[in-house]
């Protein structure tokens, strides 16, 4: 089970903070190919992935109890 | 308020408290930066805004600026503390607190602590203007630097 975290416009477009996928393993983009499936209007190429809080590679893979972020370009400051 | 370099908070923030965690008895200066809420952008204007955080990564990614900042200037000390929630016109988003031996490096290490916070650091603005709202993004016009370093147009 892998768990996504959703922030600011995603999180409205989504309309929730967090999901989870019952997959064992998945790679980054099969991440975000499953998210785009699921939501086909959230921007998930304009967002940055990180990985239990460190930003990753599309090529990376994600295991179970990990937690993936979708962070879209950042407005701090 | 925490004793924490690299806070997020939902409280109004201490100026002096931030200043006071890098005061060292080395330091010939501690640069203070002060980001506040801007009422006016382009003719448009803001009537309140509310800023959104992942709040534990953004704290690490805060830590890692000041880590990079000691990569830079080694004797550096640095302390931010970044708020979230709902600011008014005026209120205090985030502290930069830097100290140096001299005083030129705390300008350059704070310059380039906000600049890599627009970069990195997982906190969005949410504009409220009189007619509607919108989350800002990408407020550099640029790919952000997921683990590499800003190259100097980015500090110009």
């Amino acid at each position: 089970m892998i768990k996504v975290l959703f922030f600011a416009e995603l999180e409205e477009i989504v309309g929730s903070r967090e999901l989870t996928i019952e997959k064992a393993e998945l790679t980054v983009n099969e991440v975000k190919e499953y998210l785009k499936d699921k939501f086909p209007t959230l921007p998930v190429d304009r967002a940055m992935i990180a990985v239990n809080e460190e930003y990753v590679e599309d090529t990376d893979v994600v295991k179970s109890d990990d937690i993936v972020a979708l962070v879209p370009p950042v407005s701090g400051g | 308020m925490s004793e924490k370099l690299f806070l997020i908070t939902d409280e109004v923030i201490s100026i002096q408290e931030v200043v006071d965690k890098v005061v060292h008895p080395n330091a010939g200066a501690i640069n203070t930066f002060i980001g506040t809420v801007r009422e006016m952008t382009k003719g448009k204007k803001t009537i309140y805004l509310k800023y959104d955080a992942y709040v534990s990564m953004a704290e690490k990614k805060l830590a890692q600026i000041g880590d990079e900042i000691q990569e830079r200037w080694p004797d550096a000390l640095v302390a931010i503390t970044h708020r979230i929630g709902r600011l008014d016109i005026t209120d205090i988003a985030v502290v930069i607190a830097v100290s140096t031996p001299h005083r030129a490096d705390s300008y350059d290490a704070s310059r380039y602590a906000i600049e890599r916070i627009k970069e990195i650091v997982p906190i969005w603005k949410k504009e409220h203007w009189e007619d509607g709202e919108k989350w800002m993004g990408d407020q550099l016009e640029k790919t952000p630097y997921p683990t590499g370093k800003p190259e100097g147009e980015h500090l110009s």
